[in-house]
């Protein structure tokens, strides 16, 4: 289904991803980890056409999406939603607008600079709120939100995408560890339900490990690791993330287990 | 761990110490600067006057005093020179309200331009920056007389200048506001797809339209003083009105026009602030 081959992207000198491979031929839920600056948003970014490559090709269905152009790209990007650390929604504009811009590929200019929804974008993008619990806020502008609930209208706008595939970078990093897994779960649940495939950037290994059918691990910008959450060895899991490896196995900023989360101190 | 700490906080602390040191030069020059200019500025001033400073000043005193005794014996006639003066000033309003309008259009299409966030193409950047470098470099005046010359005295070559400068101004100060703008929101639609001018409209001109506002209001203020200027020169108004009353030394006619200048100037702050705090409804 996605299938992506020897992608490279350089920034002048530094290689962020460097001739990276990684083969999806079922619906699956991948987890990529690894430390910061390892090359996860990177790829992510390239994949959704946000970045352009250096090199390399990535397939879907058989095209070669970093071919498209204009139109094509933009189809594209509809059909590869993206879900972002810090959201990414309009502050100023409301909920609801803010869900139903997920439709906007498929809107003509006119209609879409008039914000002429139709009544049924406006219930699409109702029924998400309600199904993700946000449906109180609909008319409150989005900047009012909390975090955890920005990242859930964020889902909710790229479901409104009607997507193929769900890219999510670092999407519960900002977010307390309840709301981390209330966004977590959000995304199995898409998962499941509709058969949509996830690549989600996480930082840390037990959300990985908890909600992940594949575990994919970065360093450098190149793949380290890529199998199934079972497999990974803690002493692989240490060489992945490094002198960061205290901070990513206890998780305590960003781990959606509450109840495992274990103050260490390493003073 | 801890002395880590300590030694970290030392290096910074010396760091700041650096730092304020400079700044502290920093200042020291710019005042001595300002001083130089300053004084350079007065000793030329000086040079060129023809007669004494002094003299000059009791009779900078002596012109509103007497314009003021003569408002006063006037009397109650003054009031109606208030309502005489009045279709003028709404004449001098109306050519700054449609020149601010016109001229924050073209603004807007130029500030999309001349962003570098937005445009990638440098060179359409350069291009649309320099063009409205030009268009608000020369003053309403100059370009007001050139058209009066080309066009006949009419309001019409008045709202033309102050439109383009409206432009060339409020271009510049808009497409700063657009730079500033946060880029997650235009990401987070580019990944959805939208359009370039999707993104324009729904994450870009959502996050600028308060300060766009505020600061076409606040040229609309100063376009009604560059209409009534312009009057001077023969494009009616108020402006018009006011030249020909201070030719003649009407004291009382004067002032009424005055008032009615400053009181348009105070309600338009007036104005501009509930207008403002009704579109942006978040200055809580």
């Amino acid at each position: 289904m996605l299938k992506i081959i020897n992608i490279s992207k350089y920034f002048d000198q530094v290689k962020a991803v460097n001739n990276v491979s990684i083969n999806v031929e079922n619906s699956s839920m991948i987890g990529i980890i690894g430390r910061s600056g390892a090359g996860k948003s990177t790829l992510l970014r390239t994949i959704n056409r946000l970045t352009d490559a250096t090199s390399g090709e990535i397939l879907f269905q058989n095209q070669n999406i970093l071919d498209f152009k204009k139109k094509d790209k933009l189809e594209w990007q509809k059909n590869c939603a993206m879900i972002f650390q810090q959201f990414n929604l309009v502050p100023r504009l409301d909920v609801l607008t803010n869900v139903m811009l997920g439709k906007l590929n498929e809107m003509s200019t006119v209609r879409a600079s008039l914000k002429l929804f139709t009544s049924e974008e406006r219930h699409a993008a109702l029924n998400l709120l309600n199904k993700f619990g946000m449906m109180q806020t609909a008319l409150q502008r989005a900047e009012t939100l909390s975090g955890g609930q920005q990242q859930r209208v964020a889902i909710c706008r790229a479901m409104m995408q009607d997507p193929k595939l769900i890219l999510a970078d670092e999407p519960i990093a900002s977010l307390d560890p309840l709301n981390a897994r209330l966004v977590m779960e959000s995304l199995r649940k898409i998962h499941d339900e509709q058969n949509i495939t996830v690549i989600c950037n996480l930082h840390t290994l037990d959300t990985a490990k908890q909600y992940c059918d594949r575990i994919i691990g970065m360093q450098n910008g190149e793949i380290v690791f890529d199998d199934l959450p079972s497999k990974l060895t803690n002493q692989k899991a240490r060489e992945i993330y490094g002198a960061e490896a205290d901070e990513a196995f206890e998780g305590t900023m960003t781990s959606v287990s509450l109840e495992s989360a274990d103050f260490k101190k390493t003073a | 761990m801890y002395s880590d700490n300590i030694l970290g906080f030392e290096t910074i602390e010396k760091n700041l110490k650096a730092m304020a040191f400079k700044r502290l030069i920093y200042s020291f020059i710019s005042i001595l600067a300002i001083l130089f200019l300053l004084s350079s500025g007065l000793t030329i001033a000086e040079e060129n006057n023809a007669g004494s400073f002094q003299r000059g000043l009791s009779k900078f005193f002596d012109y509103p005093v007497d314009l003021f005794k003569e408002a006063f014996e006037s009397g109650w006639r003054w009031y109606a020179y208030v309502f005489k003066y009045l279709p003028d000033l709404i004449s001098t309003i109306n050519m700054a309200f449609f020149s601010t309008l016109f001229g924050a259009i073209f603004a807007l299409l130029l500030s999309l331009f001349a962003s570098k966030n937005l445009i990638k193409n440098q060179y359409i950047v350069t291009l649309s920056r320099r063009t409205m470098d030009i268009l608000r470099s020369f003053p309403e005046l100059v370009i007001a007389m050139i058209f009066l010359y080309l066009m006949g005295k009419s309001e019409l070559p008045a709202v033309i200048a102050i439109v383009i400068h409206t432009a060339g101004a409020l271009g510049k100060l808009f497409s700063e506001a657009i730079e500033n703008a946060d880029n997650k929101p235009i990401e987070g639609l580019q990944s959805c797809g939208a359009s370039w001018w999707q993104r324009v409209r729904f994450a870009v001109i959502p996050q600028v339209v308060p300060l766009f506002i505020s600061y076409t209001l606040l040229r609309l203020e100063i376009n009604v003083r560059a209409s009534t200027i312009l009057g001077f020169v023969g494009a009616g108004g108020i402006g018009e009105a006011l030249s020909a009353v201070i030719q003649f030394r009407y004291g009382d006619e004067i002032i009424a026009i005055m008032f009615l200048l400053v009181i348009t100037i105070i309600s338009l702050d007036y104005f501009s602030r509930f207008l403002r705090g009704r579109l942006i409804g978040d200055n809580k």
